[in-house]
């Protein structure tokens, strides 16, 4: 057997392998060549005003030659990739090590959040982009307790998102409520409404979920679009008062006491962009910070017990009701944070900013970052809102770039960015007494 | 919360009076009156769709039985009607856990973790619904260390200490089987319901599973309902034996008894093999 392809390893239970790809590179060439025969094979050309046919058969064998090499080595490729994949695989019960990259990597992306603004303060564009990704990101945290971690499929998300735009829009334009006495109240209330949506739907699971998830998402869009009086309607809502600096509005106005005047600044619209990037990056780490500590403690124990096997867990004496409806509760509570500061940052919010397709946005970020991974939302988050502004240039091609993208993202990595699940707790085999200390803070 | 060294040898735990389970027109369970005693193996054996594991999902709350009752004589509580409790109140409030056929343990989590999760109640409790676990105020540290160290001491009894940190999924069928014991007296029950537990074991392993349920009945004083095919295990440890046949209970009494019933050997044993040959 000649093989001209480029073997880097051949033990023997390799060869029928080889063979089988030889046997497939040739019936590809063999296929080139039917088909090189007319394409390539033949031309015409214009011969004092006649077409007479010539032939350039070393083109149609360099062709051959090269659609057998190419298939061969693709076939090698693909073979070794899905050779490697296997082998991690055989290696999971290990792979319970730490990854310390991971969270030096974390840890650089914090460090490049804090100085985004300054780094690029003249640019009012990245930093609103960057507020929008921030925005996304919290949304994904929260969904990621009802979905990753508790394994609850919502499609519905952005009705949380709305009821928290809606408490702030409707509380700071009738009654004249802050943003920051706002936060607690929508959170209280968008609780109120996980709780809601999740009792009807304790008995479900999976795809009938899904589908009353969905169903309740458009409820509250629809009631918000209906019922005028209420909401406004389709008109939304308008002159969101924008959040204040500890009491001090950003406005070029002299009659009082501004952001620019009383710390002697000249104003500056871009004020108010860089403060708000801020106050989303506080809420998202606070997000974080009362996330990865809930996973540690008994309730997010408990959630991904849930996850893996509900029978199981009422076998062992737990309220699985009590335990889906607090990760209900506390996904649509973060939900509501993010919807109150949308609300404020655009000043204006409408029934067509929570349609399902952001619902869908939201879990595709969840799911492509991998489920219940807290820096794979943040990579999913940029992703997701990045590709779409790159591809303005191909406007057209815009959609058909980004679902490729994410196409090829899911062939790649199944499992989501980051598959990896660290666990909330560990022995780590030090001699009793137990090592709780370690376990409690790994 | 019962505590692990509660020892109720000897004492009728459970009282199963005439029980029934009917699915539309079929009979699983058929007038089942059975008496369970704390700290003894009491073994419940019959071919394949006796009702054995209908009897389980019964008592411990999976299934609400058509009519008859389960009474827990519990030790702290008094007797508890098992047949009107939500299948978490049979684990948390009386003290019957048990494990399934098809191991059910939580796969992507590591066994350390398993275990953990097996005393939700207590560190959910000591957590104050997470606020004092948040911020991390000493009573849930200590209930937390508690914790670990009961999973520690079980893991350490079963063998288990070496993979502690593993994901549970991706250990061997008779690691899971010891698993999902150790996760079920993380528990502290008071009655051990455990559904085939040397199905798909090697004889050296069933032999480890025998010390292991001695053991938990002498040292422990847990009260044992086993369901077992696999008579080595069940000849051997048990203290009582219950035979179901067609959801109806055929004999009853210790392992020599069993042996030597000739409606056991009839029903169960001969017969059936007989006719197993004969469609053959």
């Amino acid at each position: 057997m000649t093989t001209p392809a480029p073997i880097q390893f051949t033990p023997t239970h390799q060869m029928p392998a080889m063979l089988a790809r030889a046997k497939d590179a040739v019936g590809v060439a063999l296929v080139s060549l039917l088909l090189g025969i007319p394409m390539i094979g033949l031309h015409t050309v214009d011969q004092g005003g006649v077409l007479a046919v010539m032939t350039r058969w070393p083109w149609l064998l360099a062709f051959v030659v090269a659609m057998f090499v190419g298939r061969f080595v693709m076939q090698f490729a693909l073979d070794h990739v899905k050779l490697n994949k296997a082998k991690r695989e055989r290696k999971r019960p290990e792979v319970a090590a730490r990854r310390p990259w991971l969270t030096w990597l974390g840890r650089a992306l914090l460090g490049f959040a804090v100085v985004l603004p300054i780094a690029f303060s003249g640019n009012r564009y990245v930093v609103d982009t960057a507020t929008t990704v921030l925005i996304y990101v919290m949304l994904g945290w929260g969904l990621n307790v009802v979905v990753g971690l508790a394994g609850l499929l919502d499609l519905g998300y952005v009705a949380f998102y709305a009821v928290g735009a809606y408490t702030y829009g409707l509380l700071s334009t009738h009654f004249g409520w802050g943003f920051w006495e706002t936060l607690p109240v929508a959170g209280a209330l968008t609780a109120s409404f996980g709780i809601l949506l999740g009792w009807p739907t304790l008995r479900l699971r999976g795809d009938y979920l899904a589908i009353v998830t969905l169903g309740f998402g458009e409820i509250i869009r629809l009631i918000l679009v209906n019922w005028t009086d209420f909401s406004g309607g389709p008109n939304g809502v308008t002159s969101i008062p924008r959040p204040t600096f500890f009491g001090l509005p950003f406005s070029p106005s002299t009659d009082e006491t501004t952001f620019s005047s009383f710390f002697h600044l000249d104003y500056s619209a871009d004020h108010r962009v860089i403060f708000l990037y801020y106050v989303i990056l506080a809420l998202a780490l606070l997000t974080n910070l009362f996330v990865s500590r809930l996973r540690k403690l008994p309730v997010g124990i408990a959630w991904e017990a849930v996850r893996e096997d509900e029978v199981a867990c009422k076998a062992l004496g737990m309220n699985v009701t009590n335990i889906k409806l607090s990760a209900f509760a506390i996904g649509a509570m973060l939900g509501g944070f993010a919807g109150v500061f949308f609300a404020a940052r655009q000043g204006f919010i409408s029934p067509e900013s929570f349609v399902f397709s952001e619902s869908a946005t939201i879990l595709a970020i969840v799911v492509l970052g991998g489920m219940g991974s807290q820096l794979g939302v943040v990579f999913a988050s940029v992703l997701l809102v990045l590709l779409p502004e790159l591809g303005r240039d191909f406007s057209e091609y815009r959609m058909l770039l980004f679902g490729a993208a994410m196409i090829l993202i899911m062939v790649w990595r199944p499992g989501g960015l980051i598959a990896h699940r660290e666990p909330t707790v560990k022995l780590g085999r030090a001699p009793s007494p137990v090592p709780a200390n370690q376990g409690a803070q790994a | 919360m019962s505590a692990p060294t509660m020892n109720t040898a000897g004492q009728t735990l459970l009282e199963v009076d005439s029980l029934t389970m009917r699915f539309g027109g079929l009979t699983a369970i058929n007038n089942l009156s059975l008496n369970v005693p704390g700290g003894k193996i009491t073994s419940i054996i019959g071919p394949n769709g006796a009702g054995k594991t209908t009897f389980f999902n019964c008592l411990t709350g999976f299934y609400k039985p058509t009519t008859g009752s389960v009474r827990m004589h519990h030790p702290e509580h008094g007797p508890l009607a098992l047949e009107q409790m939500p299948s978490y109140h049979v684990a948390r409030k009386a003290g019957v856990v048990r494990t399934f056929q098809n191991i059910r343990l939580f796969p992507n989590m590591t066994v350390l973790e398993n275990l953990i999760v097996a005393q939700h109640n207590a560190l959910q409790h000591a957590s104050r619904f997470s606020l004092a676990g948040l911020f991390g105020r000493a009573g849930y540290k200590q209930a937390r260390e508690a914790a670990l160290t009961k999973a520690e001491m079980w893991l350490t009894r079963l063998k288990l200490l070496d993979i502690a940190d593993l994901a549970a999924g991706n250990l061997s069928y008779g690691t899971q089987r010891r698993i999902e014991i150790a996760r079920a007296l993380c528990v502290d029950p008071l009655l051990l319901c455990l559904d085939e537990p040397a199905a798909g074991l090697n004889p050296r392993e069933s032999a480890e599973l025998n010390e292991l349920l001695l053991y938990l009945s002498r040292e422990h004083h847990k009260g044992i309902l086993l369901i077992e095919h696999d008579m080595n295990v069940v000849m051997r440890v048990s203290d009582h034996i219950c035979v179901l046949n067609f959801g109806n209970k055929i004999a009853e009494g210790t392992p020599e008894q069993i042996q030597n019933d000739p409606n056991v050997i009839k029903a169960y044993l001969g017969e059936d093999e007989a006719d197993e040959k004969e469609a053959a």
